[in-house]
């Protein structure tokens, strides 16, 4: 796949399909790749790398892309597609101006956890399921499940949502697997809930990875970097303020989260961001019908959509979740 | 030298901490490590480098100043007052040690930074010699020995023991009130030369500062590549604040409608409002602020510091950012590159 | 805080202009009584309740946040209490799922004819409030009486 990837990248170039390609390029180590432009066939062929480790989301740079000059290639993963569709929906993007290749992807790996399996890695290569992990303490195999991304293990879709080309086969929708994390805590007490989050968000360093990262936050300044706010903060001085981040960050991308996953890959202190977007998805879903962000331009989303027999928000109150 | 089993640990740190908080690296409940106080029956975090480095310990990320209250025509100022307690930082390691020293040379030259300098004063640094670095180590890049780190006391770890040196007054206080017994320093030795090897086969091993020397200042800025390098940066502030050397700080204001509190707080060259003035913002794109941030750390602190870099080598960048775009890659595409 | 006294909460009501306000006034008019404990602030319609508001009010030390709107059907912008009803029905879910207590914040639908409800209805949430107590899972130091 990796050598698909890349000679269709030069294709590209070459037949004036595109005039870049955004892709990921190699870095120090097989792990660490960059997104990033490339403008020559020489630079593809000599930087552009497909692995399991092309975690990056590259839609988001496509707001910035396409408004330069020019048509761009994005090499897109399944997850990806969506976020492209609905920064789309949302006329973020310029689509006349990008040529979506999307790519099948069989689930990204997490570096992290393979070097708390297998320490100061340098090298890896495959061998059916599992992984051969070269370190300077020696070799390491691990079965590649071990150290698939956590969003990778609960996947909501490998279906395209959308692609010019596509590389590989179109996959299906994997159902509500994905919410499993999302039940475990709403089975909790209040108080178990309470200091779980407690727990996460204490670490939070307000280093706004997730918001920055994140494609639906395409905000051209977010009311937490404007001085006249009134919440602005560059740092979470107490346990409030780490709160009011995080929960309006992810009301704020309500019904516009494509579940990406991205804010809880980037997060430099493993805060697993996801369970709150999922739990705002899980509660779309179930109270205002199923609804999947990015899978196409018309269906309103359920934020900006309403019905005359919506519930109340009193049902908060009648609904699941363990009493205190 | 002096020595104490390693299965004594529990009984050394309780010793330590018979006259303040002892802080060690333990896991973050996350996968990772952080400095947090010991307390009897808390694991002590094997591994190489804490996720965040001890910088807050002593330059934590808010730190409260003064505080101000209107009443009638009163207004009454309180000052944040210094702790003065004292306190021990178990296991750190040769970069984030050299990292206090880089931290010392901002905040304890003229003015003097009272809150870091009472918690510099009353901390004793107890460091941690590397057995087994990480791949993303290049702390040898900036002349640091990995097997001899500094601080007021040095620890080894070698053949079931912790050995200890001191290194200042302050280490040789805290040495004399630990139970350890004297011991033959051969075992330490033999040990050094272990990690001496591996640190020779690191793959970051012959990353030199070449092309970063005194005098390229401007050159430097002017180099086309930041634009390339700056690309796909998210201006997220994650590289600065798991970085042990990052510096500097914003003072902001909390107003509660009673009083104002006057904090301080970790900054963020990354930040779009960053060092931002009523004519705006001096770095308007995010490539002139990605050039900040390792110009600093590579012209502008070594030409105001004897030649000393603003980087040790811990390699946090290299494993926390989110796009994998570190200052090993932009040395390697300005400088000199890698010795053969 | 209060230790021996009885617990006196803030109560934060966030009322549409168009008739909870309204209603509100009617029961003043009517001299029905409702604890001292509300505040009331203004909005012109429910559907101006950004979630960030909730938070400050338990941030500047509310210890309970109730919004007021139109009935269903009766909004003077036609459908703004439509989306208010989605919004806070989401935002007290996610609330909830951080474990603060999900009787701190309630909406109710208050008309400019019903006086009489609107005194019932702060009456009962301030009862709840004060039996919940002090507001601690939201609280911001920095705003506690010292």
């Amino acid at each position: 796949m990796q050598a698909d990837v890349k000679q269709r990248a030069i294709a590209l170039l070459k037949e004036g399909t595109a005039d870049r390609v955004l892709g990921w390029k190699a870095g120090e180590f097989f792990y660490d790749l960059t997104p990033a432009v490339f403008e020559t066939s020489e630079e593809v062929e000599r930087d552009f790398v497909w692995s399991p480790f092309s975690a990056p989301n590259l839609s988001k740079y496509l707001i910035g892309e396409t408004r330069k000059p020019g048509k761009i290639a994005a090499f897109l993963k399944p997850c990806d597609t969506y976020s492209f569709q609905q920064l789309r929906k949302e006329h973020r993007i310029d689509r006349e101006k990008v040529y979506v290749v999307a790519v099948q992807c069989g689930g990204m790996c997490d570096i992290e956890k393979i070097k708390a399996l297998a320490k100061a890695p340098t090298a890896i290569r495959e061998e059916g399921d599992m992984l051969v992990v070269s370190t300077l303490y020696g070799e390491k195999r691990l079965p590649r499940q071990d150290v698939l991304a956590e969003r990778c293990l609960s996947c909501k879709s490998t279906k395209m949502a959308y692609y010019d080309e596509l590389l590989g086969d179109d996959g299906e929708d994997k159902g509500d697997g994905r919410f499993e994390g999302v039940r475990r805590l709403e089975a909790m007490t209040p108080e178990e809930r309470y200091q779980f989050w407690r727990g996460e968000l204490s670490r939070c360093i307000r280093c706004n990875a997730c918001r920055n990262v994140c494609p639906a936050c395409s905000c051209e300044k977010c009311v937490f970097d404007n001085p006249t706010s009134g919440v602005e903060n560059k740092a979470a001085a107490n346990s409030f303020e780490e709160n009011m981040f995080h929960i309006i960050r992810a009301f704020h991308v309500a019904g516009r989260c494509t579940d990406c996953g991205e804010c809880s890959r980037v997060c430099p202190q493993h805060i697993p961001l996801h369970l709150l977007n999922r739990k705002l998805i899980s509660d779309m879903n179930e109270l205002y019908g199923p609804y999947q962000a990015g899978a196409d331009l018309e269906t309103r989303p359920p934020m900006t959509d309403f019905r005359y027999d919506d519930p109340e928000p009193s049902v908060v109150a009648r609904r699941g979740g363990a009493q205190e | 030298m002096k020595k104490i089993a390693k299965s004594n640990l529990p009984e050394l740190l309780a010793a330590m901490a018979a006259r303040g908080k002892v802080y060690c690296p333990q896991p973050d409940g996350a996968g990772g490590s952080k400095f947090a106080p010991w307390t009897p029956g808390t694991p002590v975090a094997q591994g190489c480098n804490t996720r965040l480095g001890p910088k807050g310990l002593f330059f934590p990320q808010t730190e409260e100043l003064v505080r101000f209250r209107v009443s009638g025509k009163e207004l009454e100022i309180r000052e944040a007052e210094l702790r003065e307690e004292p306190f021990v930082v178990f296991g750190v390691r040769a970069c984030d040690c050299r990292a206090l020293e880089i931290l010392d040379r901002v905040f304890l030259s003229e003015p003097v930074d009272g809150f870091y300098k009472d918690r510099r004063d009353h901390g004793v640094v107890v460091t941690l010699a590397c057995s087994q670095p990480e791949e993303t180590c290049f702390c040898g890049t900036f002349g640091i020995d990995l097997t001899n780190p500094q601080g007021d006391v040095t620890a080894w770890e070698a053949e079931d023991c912790l050995w200890f040196r001191a290194n200042t007054e302050k280490g040789r206080e805290l040495l004399e009130r630990l139970p350890l017994e004297d011991g033959e320093d051969a075992a330490v030795e033999r040990a050094r030369e272990e990690a001496r090897e591996i640190a020779g086969r690191l793959p970051l091993h012959g990353l030199t500062t070449k092309g970063f020397e005194r005098g390229r200042m401007l050159e430097l800025f002017r180099r086309p590549e930041w634009a390339g390098l700056s690309e796909s940066c998210l201006g997220c502030g994650t590289c600065t604040f798991v970085c042990p050397t990052c510096q500097c700080y914003d003072v902001k204001e909390f107003d509660n409608g009673r009083e104002v509190c006057r904090f301080r707080c970790w900054d963020s060259c990354m930040y779009s409002d960053f060092t931002l003035m009523s004519a705006g913002q001096p770095r308007p794109t995010q490539k002139e602020r990605f050039r900040q941030r390792f110009m600093h750390k590579l012209q502008y602190f070594p030409d105001n510091n004897e030649g000393i870099y603003g980087c040790v080598g811990c390699g946090r960048c290299l494993r926390q950012c989110p796009i994998h775009m570190n200052i090993v890659k932009v040395m390697k595409t300005l400088g000199g590159g890698e010795d053969a | 805080m209060q230790v021996n006294e009885k617990f006196e909460p803030t109560i934060v009501a966030f009322c549409c202009n168009w008739c909870s306000y309204a209603g509100a006034d009617l029961s003043g008019t009517n001299r029905l009584q409702y604890p001292a404990n509300v505040k009331i602030i203004r909005i012109p319609c429910s559907c101006r309740l950004n979630p960030m508001f909730i938070l400050r009010a338990f941030q500047r030390g509310a210890d309970g946040v109730i919004l007021c709107g139109c009935h269903p059907g009766d909004c003077h912008y036609t459908t703004g209490n439509y989306y208010a009803r989605r919004r806070m029905t989401l935002m007290f879910s996610l609330l909830d799922y951080l474990g603060i207590e999900r009787e701190r914040t309630r909406v109710e639908w208050v008309s400019a004819a019903e006086g009489a409800k609107f005194a019932a209805t702060m009456e009962e949430f301030t009862e709840t409030v004060r039996a919940l107590g002090e507001n601690r899972r939201l609280e911001d130091l920095r705003c506690k009486q010292m």
